[in-house]
């Protein structure tokens, strides 16, 4: 409602917070009254359900945890295909969860998607997911979907070491993560234990070599290290010089370069050796709750999610992930998915993560 | 004729009565208290039904480490000593404003109070673009300092044109030197002021995430975060929650024995003029240069980092049109939040100051106590509360200006408190005894005096709604995207250009507000005082 008002101001901001009122009676829930018709999943086999008159017209509420860009090309995207309109309400993934949780049974939520697993998993222990299509989660290998079957893998990426290339010659990169709780890393390292990345390296250590080994390597490592607030920080300041080097996912060290142009790119990335058990897929993944009424409007979103046309979107977005399905190629700038062999762990291992951050609260990293 | 006589007559004995307490406030004030207190009170009754719910095995795991002394150490010795320095410069820089000839001084009036309208998120982002070693205790005073000052400069800039030049030149006469003039007679006249403002900067830092997080420094505050974001556990966060309004109590209770104590006596002034501005003369450099470097630090180093990255970023490009929508969105809704929260502090403060009793004392209390609050507490307390018992206003424009009103009420209560204790009771007495209807008196004496600090408090309001983000992103209409939003959406995709003007805009529309109250304060408050 753009409109100059040349009154004294006191009188346009009481008009305002009527205004204002006035438009939250009519405003509020718009999007969650229309169409009952649409029950239960009977949408079955298709996994997308292209200009199915039943879905067509409804709106479903996203909330989305993920990268707002990509986001909003998928939902384009879908909206063209199945005639669905898709409200999305973007925060961090950790604020929806709660959220989600306040809201419960009331929750305008349809889909939930999620930069990370913890806090799907979180939501499955809470029972608040439905199960997802079965043909959904066939489209993507199992061992990045939940193992119960309530929320669907979409897109991955690779956990990585940034370096700086003035300070760190390529030669002297450790083949394992493990290598840089050693002493001559002391002072050179920067983290982002806050970050829900960071758990999972240690989820990862102790699940390949042992407890023991996991609280060792996470004193060497706090002993060595600069910690910052975010992977963002993180990268850029391996970039700038302020550490050497930097425990990040390898798509932070893409969107830096994107930013900061070729001039201002003073760091690579390199990967540890496969196997490793810093050499680690996180996945971000899906769900549908419980709660909606629009449960076959939202396991057609998942379905386009995962399909061909849906991952290919997240290939050609400026977010650097890996598409999950089978067949579709990440940006050729990245290393081939099927070159990578990350360390056998799985998003089911992860759990809700609540294990490596106490051992982190208990050395105070946090 | 007689009717006259008699008025004047009755007029003369309440002014030579002294002060007299009133009888019941009027039923409006009632009302308009009760309202405040409920909206406060919802989320602290969340936070105790939340941590309950979960019982209290995983916040004694929190609690009983050695970890909880630091961080309660750290937060105390953080909000000691920023509270102090915020004084200090506060003061000074009011006193360089309103009492100097100082050159450019309506320029100086509304930089000084810009950086409020930078989100700590900016500054933070703007210090370690430039100093990326920044880290610990120092950075955190240093950071908190510079972006809070403005809290205790704005009611020290009222109380200080509040306070009666005659008092000052009777104390002169009197032999008193210029520093124990200002010392015993202009700073006692402003304390109130003051130490509502220093109240803010320490409830304020006891709620602070953003920018401890970047400069690494752990308070209790980032301790709650790390439930929330990582432990996934809401029930622990808000039980250690708990334990901020504690802290937030403490602190409350220790202002309130310092003001008690520093109660201004009967006297009244009734000079309408400005106190003659001291020449600066061969102080003028000086002067002139530490507000330069205390505008450069804290207002140069983000507004320079958003022009870097306009410049270099990779992502910059025309800012969408979509980029006006958000402005309005963002106004409109900040405007709202701004008129609600200073009409809901007007009757808590009124109530305070006009029918002291413990009960008024204790509501007045409550309403400040919020500033202590993460805007996550506060957003997640009314969604539970929406949920549960108001859906139709769930995720509404009107829940989010709620939303803020809670938040920043306390920016309103202080900025209307200091400018009651200058609203004369015995006027409007007066003026009800020569047969005015009291809520004329109310509009024809009383608002006029009050009317700087419900200036100060609508745009403190109004700076800190614009930039709010926590709160936002929980509680705003799906798809309703304001400037805090956007650039927090472009930032953690790294597109630095393309969020630059977002923040840049956020300091424009605050510097709207800022520019009108620092024009009109001053001399309001001398208006007020004749």
């Amino acid at each position: 409602m753009p409109r100059s008002n040349p009154t004294p101001w006191i009188v346009a901001t009481l008009a305002l917070v009527l205004a204002c009122a006035l438009a939250a009676c009519g405003g509020s829930g718009a999007g969650s009254q229309d169409s009952t018709a649409a029950v239960t999943g009977d949408v079955g086999s298709t996994p997308v359900a292209t200009g199915k008159p039943s879905l067509a017209g409804q709106t479903i509420t996203l909330y989305n945890g993920q990268h707002e860009q990509t986001t909003a090309m998928l939902v384009s995207a879908f909206e063209r295909e199945s005639g669905v309109k898709v409200e999305v309400r973007s925060d961090d993934e950790v604020a929806l969860g709660d959220q989600i949780i306040q809201e419960g049974s009331h929750s305008p939520a349809a889909v939930f998607y999620t930069e990370n697993t913890p806090v799907l998993e979180h939501l499955r222990e809470q029972s608040l997911l439905a199960q997802v299509q079965p043909s959904t989660l066939a489209a993507i290998p199992s061992r990045y979907d939940s193992t119960q079957g309530v929320w669907v893998g979409v897109s991955g990426r690779i956990s990585a070491l940034v370096y700086n290339t003035a300070q760190v010659s390529a030669a002297s990169l450790p083949s394992s993560i493990l290598e840089l709780a050693a002493p001559n890393w002391k002072g050179k390292l920067g983290i982002a234990p806050s970050e829900t990345d960071f758990q999972p390296l240690i989820t990862a250590i102790t699940k390949l070599d042992g407890a023991a080994a996991a609280e060792k390597w996470l004193i060497g490592v706090k002993a060595n290290s600069k910690t910052y607030p975010d992977n963002e920080t993180v990268v850029a300041q391996v970039n700038n010089g302020e550490s050497a080097v930097g425990l990040i996912n390898h798509y932070y060290w893409y969107r830096l370069r994107d930013e900061v142009g070729k001039s201002g790119l003073h760091s690579a990335l390199h990967y540890y050796a496969a196997g490793d058990p810093g050499d680690l897929l996180d996945v971000s993944g899906a769900a549908v709750l419980k709660s909606s009424s629009h449960q076959a409007a939202a396991q057609a979103f998942l379905a386009f999610l995962v399909s061909k046309q849906g991952q290919e979107v997240i290939a050609h977005s400026h977010s650097y992930e890996y598409p999950l399905r089978p067949g579709v190629s990440p940006n050729p700038a990245l290393r081939p998915f099927d070159q990578l062999d990350p360390a056998p762990i799985t998003p089911a291992d992860l759990g809700d993560g609540a294990a490596p951050l106490e051992l982190e609260q208990k050395l105070g990293l946090l | 004729m007689s009717t006259l006589a008699a008025a004047e007559l009755r007029a003369r004995r309440l002014l030579s009565g002294g002060w007299r307490r009133h009888g019941r406030p009027p039923l409006v004030t009632v009302l308009g208290a009760a309202l405040a207190a409920a909206l406060v009170l919802l989320p602290l009754v969340f936070l105790v039904i939340q941590a309950q719910q979960e019982g209290w095995a995983p916040v004694a795991r929190l609690l009983v480490r050695h970890t909880t002394v630091v961080l309660l150490w750290n937060t105390v010795r953080l909000a000691l000593v920023c509270a102090a320095l915020c004084a200090v410069i506060g003061v000074a820089a009011a006193w360089c404003v309103e009492r100097t000839q100082l050159p450019a001084r309506r320029i100086w009036t509304v930089l000084l109070v810009l950086p409020l309208g930078v989100p700590d998120f900016v500054v933070s982002f703007g210090w370690i673009s430039l100093e990326p070693g920044l880290k610990g205790y120092p950075a955190a005073v240093m950071i908190m300092t510079l972006s809070l000052y403005p809290l205790v400069y704005l009611p020290a800039l009222a109380g200080l044109a509040g306070v009666d030049p005659a008092l000052e030149e009777v104390a002169r006469t009197l032999g008193l030197g210029p520093w124990r003039v200002f010392w015993k007679v202009t700073l006692r006249q402003m304390l109130p002021a003051l130490l509502g403002g220093c109240l803010l900067v320490t409830l304020g830092l006891l709620a602070e995430y953003g920018a401890f997080e970047i400069v690494q420094y752990q308070t209790f505050t980032t301790a709650i975060f790390t439930e929330f974001k990582l432990g996934f556990d809401a029930a622990a966060a808000c039980a250690l929650s708990l334990v901020l309004v504690l802290l937030g109590v403490a602190a409350l209770l220790g202002e309130l024995r310092l003001v008690g104590r520093s109660r201004l006596g009967g006297l009244r002034s009734r000079t309408r003029r400005r106190a003659a501005p001291l020449a600066l003369g061969r102080a003028t450099a000086p002067v002139l240069l530490g507000l330069a470097a205390l505008c450069g630090l804290a207002l140069g180093v983000p507004i320079g980092s958003l022009v870097y990255w306009t410049v270099r970023g990779g992502s910059t490009t025309l800012p969408p049109a979509s980029i006006f929508t958000d402005l309005l969105h963002t106004a409109e809704l900040s405007c709202a939040a701004a008129a609600l929260a200073t009409a809901l502090a007007i009757p808590v403060a009124a109530a305070a100051a006009r029918h002291r009793n413990a009960f008024t004392l204790a509501l007045e209390r409550l309403a400040i106590l919020p500033q202590a609050l993460p805007g996550l507490v506060v957003a997640l307390g009314l969604v539970s509360f929406s949920v549960r018992y108001l859906f139709a206003v769930y995720e509404s424009a009107f829940e989010l200006i709620v939303a803020y009103a809670i938040l920043f009420l306390p920016l309103a209560v202080v900025g209307v408190r200091a400018a009651m204790v200058h609203a004369s009771p015995r006027l409007e007495e007066v003026g009800r005894s020569l047969g005015r209807r009291p809520a004329a008196v109310w509009l024809r004496v009383t608002l006029p005096v009050i009317a700087p600090g419900i200036a100060a408090a609508f745009a403190l309001v109004f700076i800190s709604s614009a930039t709010e983000l926590t709160a936002t992103l929980l509680l705003r209409p799906t798809g309703v995207d304001t400037l805090a939003t956007q650039f927090w959406a472009y930032t953690s995709d790294f597109s630095y250009g393309a969020a630059a003007p977002y923040a840049g805009l956020m300091v424009l529309i605050s510097a709207v507000p800022a520019y009108l109250l620092s024009s009109r304060l001053a001399a309001l408050a001398r208006t007020a005082r004749a």
